[in-house]
């Protein structure tokens, strides 16, 4: 069996579990993002009263912290009394950042476990060995009320990434090229198990990086077997004991796709889709393109990684007069660690706009929306048409490095020539 | 549960996603026709208003990829849609769908054979399209036992409150 078929079967009672089953699993911990207060209506619309775990189960306030208008401060509200009538043992508030960041510095994450979020980038938690999936809001008012969710036992492919990245090439580039040829559905329903000496060797940032945009392929779920920087990451946080899964020798793949990543170029998923992947040498062949903003920030590009490259490249330049770079760290965590060591003091001073922790104009809710007609580089995960505002603007996603590059020029830049 | 479904048809492409099913600036609404008043405005402003009520939308590949807002099959619900066809559709919207009792059916290339306006008469058992104007049947994939069974109790919430015992 694959690790996580073990971890499914672990949680839903049986020895073994086979492709295309349904499995009842039991929920480890199971969080609930601040968009999804139908999590709360289905609850009561299905006759629940108390959670069925007040120390498994979290509010996480990142889309809209903190609240940009009075409908989501309203929707806080009634997500805070759930909490409090539940006495629900962890609570992040708007000052804490997003979901996925938050969870795993909380350590509630750690692997062999399930996790499920009301979000569809819970296959980052792949990154520690965990079978992480999301749900929409009813799916969820189940776990609650119950503890376990039905599963679709998922086909496994694996996605072998080989060598060593070359310099200005990091862990969202590669993802990119990956998605480029695997395409938006050419993982659907299915778990992806990213392998190769690339992985074995990748710290916990850049392991999140790849497992967060494996949605993005339609995945179900993401896998990683855990490595050294995964134990230690874990074993300063996790909460509880774990048990690490491995997959059997000899284990059949449903699929194997194999890419050599020691000579990548940076990559850009050009509007409108994340699928929509060229070199950027390539692009920049075809002609220039200017930009109004740069962002870097979200689940997938505003870690402490990704602001250090950028101040890296920034410190003592300024962005254009009439362009933006907003700046938005993944957590509260993160935000002070880049504080500490200057790098947010590099970025203003470069002319970005810092903002709080959280998804910001990741998906359109605020901090930095772009309106018709602007075209903006981003570290975020997708670029569909209105995600980051208007649906005649232009987004085009990018490492955190090719961002900060290409918003210091004005135009969409490689970033090698900074580094 | 209606095995049986009649209604008048929208087309839309390969890859519609939850942002342009109901973009992110709409996500703190909880008001489900108010919700609906924006279904597929990413698309077409025009859509959601002139939606025939019981309608179809048909779809290419991949329809609702991307985020797992429930408000997405909410808005279609609210707008009036009865049903989805498409050629394949997202994992997370497929399992808010079912949950909220849409009915979405794989029906490989339909978009491509039938024409925006045309009425289709789905049978969710028997696994066929019918268009009314031509009479073409066209063959569609079944559902599984799982969603079957969520679709015939009229949705998860039916299903949780008998298992809860609450009437």
């Amino acid at each position: 069996m694959h690790a996580l078929e073990k971890i499914l079967a672990k949680n839903s009672g049986r020895t073994e579990v086979h492709t295309g089953e349904i499995v009842t699993a039991k929920v480890d911990f199971a969080e609930i993002n601040d968009l999804y207060l139908q999590t709360v209506y289905s609850f009561y619309e299905m006759g629940g009263d108390k959670v069925w775990d007040n120390e498994k189960c979290a509010f996480v306030f990142d889309h809209y912290a903190p609240a940009p208008d009075i409908k989501s401060a309203s929707n806080h509200n009634e997500m805070r009394e759930f909490a409090k009538k539940n006495d629900l043992k962890f609570h992040f508030d708007t000052n804490c950042g997003v979901c996925h960041q938050v969870m795993a510095e909380a350590g509630v994450i750690y692997p062999g476990m399930i996790v499920v979020a009301t979000d569809s980038h819970t296959t980052t938690h792949g990154a520690f060995g965990a079978m992480g999936t999301g749900v929409g809001a009813t799916d969820m008012a189940t776990i609650l009320m119950t503890g376990e969710l039905w599963f679709r036992v998922p086909e496994i492919i694996e996605i072998r990434l080989e060598g060593e990245a070359p310099k200005g090439v990091y862990p969202k580039d590669v993802v990119l090229h990956v998605l480029g040829k695997i395409k938006a559905d050419g993982a659907v329903y299915k778990a992806i198990d990213f392998t190769g000496s690339y992985v074995e060797n990748l710290n916990v940032a850049g392991r999140m990086v790849i497992c967060n945009m494996a949605v993005e392929m339609g995945a179900k779920t993401a896998y990683m077997q855990p490595n050294q920087d995964v134990l230690d990451y874990v074993s300063a946080r996790a909460v509880r004991p774990y048990e690490i899964q491995h997959t059997d020798p000899g284990y059949q793949y449903q699929e194997s796709y194999v890419f050599d990543v020691s000579a990548l170029e940076p990559q850009l998923a050009c509007p409108h889709s994340v699928d929509n992947v060229e070199p950027l040498p390539e692009v920049l062949k075809k002609g220039e393109v200017l930009l109004n903003q740069g962002y870097i920030g979200s689940c997938t590009g505003g870690r402490e990684e990704d602001i250090a490259i950028a101040a890296q490249i920034l410190r003592g330049k300024q962005i254009p007069k009439y362009s933006r770079l907003v700046v938005v760290p993944a957590s509260a965590e993160v935000m002070q660690e880049c504080i500490r060591k200057g790098y947010l003091l590099d970025l203003m001073q470069a002319g970005a706009t810092i903002s709080t922790p959280g998804c910001g104009a990741c998906l359109g809710a605020h901090e930095g929306v772009i309106a018709p007609g602007e075209v903006c580089i981003t570290s975020t995960n997708r670029n569909f048409p209105g995600r980051m505002g208007s649906t005649e603007a232009k987004l085009y996603l990018a490492s955190p490095a090719t961002v900060a590059a290409s918003i210091l020029n004005g135009r969409i830049t490689d970033p090698r020539a900074y580094l | 549960m209606k095995t049986e479904i009649t209604g008048k048809i929208i087309i839309v492409g390969d890859n519609i996603d939850t942002d342009q099913i109901y973009p992110g600036r709409f996500l703190a609404l909880t008001d489900p026709a108010e919700i609906g008043s924006h279904c597929l405005c990413g698309v077409d402003e025009s859509i959601a208003a002139s939606f025939p009520k019981g309608g179809i939308v048909v779809a290419g590949r991949n329809f609702g990829c991307g985020s797992s807002r429930e408000h997405a099959p909410i808005a279609l619900l609210s707008m009036g849609a009865s049903a989805v066809l498409a050629d394949s559709f997202a994992r997370i919207f497929f399992r808010n769908s079912i949950n909220l009792g849409l009915p979405l059916i794989i029906c490989k290339d339909i978009s491509k054979k039938v024409e925006n306006g045309q009425t289709l008469t789905l049978d969710i058992e028997k696994g066929t399209v019918t268009v009314e104007e031509t009479g073409a049947v066209y063959e569609c994939e079944r559902l599984g036992d799982q969603a079957m069974k969520i679709l015939e109790a009229g949705g998860i919430k039916p299903l949780m409150r008998a298992r809860m015992g609450i009437k």
